[in-house]
């Protein structure tokens, strides 16, 4: 029985982090899907949002709800002017340059971030104030509740916006055929702008939720998670939306019990394991399309 | 003939530089502090010309290239530590240099055999998450001395052997140049423009690459060796992501694909900190300006107008010679 529970509470709190690199991962499989590109600085507008969320409810003294919101407004303009400043001049450069590009930002957040909060860690305590819950010998935390119905809600709220709504049309018609949906009308640019805004709210929820988790603040914070969630990206197959909350559960998963059963040290080595037996079976990913290059 | 020619001017351009570090060592004519960043301004040269077979030329994006120079470095570190009573120092070295470009270039095969096969913002991810493994797996070992460090090296490398240095510095020059001009880097380098017209004239796509990839790597390690001889003391937080970029930062200043200017730039953002200490908390923050910049700029409109200017001047005198 006990052995039971162990595995279970290790599932449920695996499923809170994956649950974390799905809603990561989504902002990098959106990204990829319509911009064709690896949004380096995806992990660091994480940091931004858990940093964000300090100054407004702990140096400004503000509401929990109003600093939340504003976080998310801070990391969508932040990811739109990202997507303007640096990534839009080079649309039609080659991807090596984009992807030199998209790393030069993500150390830019980095080292900013240190320059200004500089490098010793900062506490900061949970905003999420929630008794846990027993169930039979199970104990389950607050903010594991709160994790798994903010990204329950955030991943349906998505998926009802690509698939219902107007814009979400848009995006997947660019991510389909980017001339044809340039054809039949649609602004490129602007669906472009409107997913690195939603990729980036989605990494400020994501932010809000993983330090109310580890309550530790340093520059660095979003790297690792942000690096993990590609992982995921890429073992749901990357761009795909399905796929993407498929993976980052699937590698949370993988990672709580690797890190209770094998050893702590190993598991992100076993995680990184994972991502090149996927890319060798099956490099399109569990949910990818497979596509044959043209010449 | 115009070969021969650039090949008498590098050779005199290295002669030069040599002569001068020596006589400038010779006469004491330079600080401590400047001294101490000769050995640097090498290893660091080193690093930039191997990274720029694979980023330039072969025209994918490593990320770990810290990674495969610490690999070099603790083996070869260890190699030097358990023959310096037995061999005499030179062979010592010797063989901590193969080692440690050994040991490098396997963790090279291990790493790019199944990578390479696929394009490149997939290698980018996996040689970063390399990296970081590396340093977790080598700070969980006891030989390598943990997170405590490796200590008591054999200061092999320092500035006082600077001949030997150098000379390692000009063989990885040349092995790169050498293999850039050959029939193999032609190989490569029609893999990097166009891998599809490269693979239908039958050019083994995934064996060129791993074939850059592996000699980077085993260069990586050599450096790492010079590196670990000259500090004396090897932790696992000095290899650590800051370092590959500014690896990076190097070649893609240097003008990606160009090994001279690769060396250009390793020298001056080695010098330029050490020389700038006030400004050391802004150096990573221009590291990221410079990258940014260099891409925005080699991209757009204005780059673009000084090449074609630059190719109309060109032109114009051809007419007249003519």
């Amino acid at each position: 029985m006990s052995l039971f529970s162990g595995i279970l509470e290790q599932l449920i709190n695996g499923l809170r982090t994956g649950s974390i690199y799905a809603l990561i991962a989504l902002g990098y499989t959106m990204v990829y899907g319509i911009a064709k590109m690896i949004n380096f600085a995806h992990g660091d507008i994480i940091m931004v949002g858990a940093y964000s969320l300090y100054v407004t409810t702990v140096q400004l003294k503000l509401h929990p709800v109003i600093g939340i919101l504003l976080t998310i407004a801070v990391c969508a303009i932040l990811g739109i002017t990202i997507e303007k400043v640096a990534y839009k001049p080079l649309r039609k450069a080659p991807p090596l340059s984009v992807l030199i590009t998209a790393i030069g930002m993500s150390y830019l957040l980095q080292n900013l971030a240190l320059l200004i909060f500089k490098a010793t860690p900062i506490p900061f305590g949970s905003i999420i104030k929630v008794p846990s819950v027993k169930i039979g010998s199970i104990n389950i935390s607050g903010i594991t509740i709160v994790t798994l119905i903010v990204t329950t809600i955030s991943m349906v709220a998505l998926t009802f916006f690509i698939n219902k709504t107007k814009i979400g049309r848009a995006m997947r018609a660019v991510s389909e055929d980017r001339g044809a949906a340039e054809l039949m009308g649609i602004n490129v640019n602007r669906t472009i702008t409107q997913t690195f805004a939603i990729g980036s709210a989605l990494a400020a929820v994501a932010g809000i939720l993983f330090i109310s988790q580890y309550e530790t603040l340093l520059p660095t914070l979003g790297a690792l998670p942000g690096i993990k969630a590609f992982v995921a990206a890429v073992l749901g197959g990357i761009g795909s939306i399905p796929g993407a909350m498929l993976g980052g559960i699937i590698l949370g998963i993988i990672e709580s019990l690797s890190k209770a059963y094998i050893s702590t040290q190993l598991a992100d080595a076993i995680v990184f394991g994972v991502l090149v037996i996927v890319l060798l079976v099956k490099p399109s990913g569990l949910l990818g399309k497979k596509k044959t290059e043209k010449v | 003939m115009a070969n021969k020619k650039k090949l008498i001017i590098n050779g005199i351009i290295a002669a030069v530089v040599y002569a001068a570090v020596m006589i400038l060592l010779g006469q004491g004519l330079l600080s401590r502090q400047l001294m101490s960043i000769i050995v640097p301004i090498c290893v660091y040269t080193m690093l930039a010309v191997s990274l720029c077979l694979v980023v330039g030329f072969l025209g994918e994006l490593s990320l770990g290239h810290a990674g495969f120079m610490s690999v070099g470095a603790y083996a070869g570190a260890l190699f030097l530590i358990h023959t310096q009573d037995v061999l005499p120092s030179i062979v010592s070295l010797i063989g901590g240099l193969l080692a440690g470009g050994c040991c490098a270039a396997i963790m090279g095969v291990i790493i790019g055999v199944p990578v390479l096969r696929l394009k490149g913002d997939y290698l980018a991810i996996v040689t970063l998450g390399f990296g970081e493994i590396i340093k977790s797996v080598i700070n969980s070992m006891t030989i390598t001395g943990g997170a405590k460090g490796l200590s008591k090296i054999p200061l092999l490398t320092t500035y006082r052997s600077f001949t030997v240095v150098f000379v390692l510095v000009l063989i990885v020059i040349i092995v790169v140049a050498n293999l850039v001009n050959s029939r193999h880097g032609r190989a490569v380098m029609a893999v990097r423009d166009n891998y599809i017209a490269a693979e239908a004239v039958g050019i083994p796509v995934s064996r060129f690459k791993t074939m850059a990839f592996v000699i980077a790597a085993f260069l990586a390690g050599m450096a790492g060796v010079v590196y670990a001889g000259n500090i004396g003391i090897l932790k696992p937080v000095q290899f650590d992501y800051n370092m590959s970029i500014e690896i990076l930062v190097m070649v893609v200043l240097g003008g990606m694909g160009n090994i001279r200017g690769a060396i250009i730039a390793a020298v001056i953002l080695t010098a330029l900190p050490e020389v700038l200490r006030e400004t050391a908390d802004y150096r990573m923050l221009l590291y990221a300006i410079v990258l940014i910049v260099l891409m925005l700029f080699n991209n757009s409109g204005i780059k673009r107008r000084i090449m074609e200017k630059r190719n109309m001047n060109k032109s114009e005198k051809a007419k007249k010679e003519a």
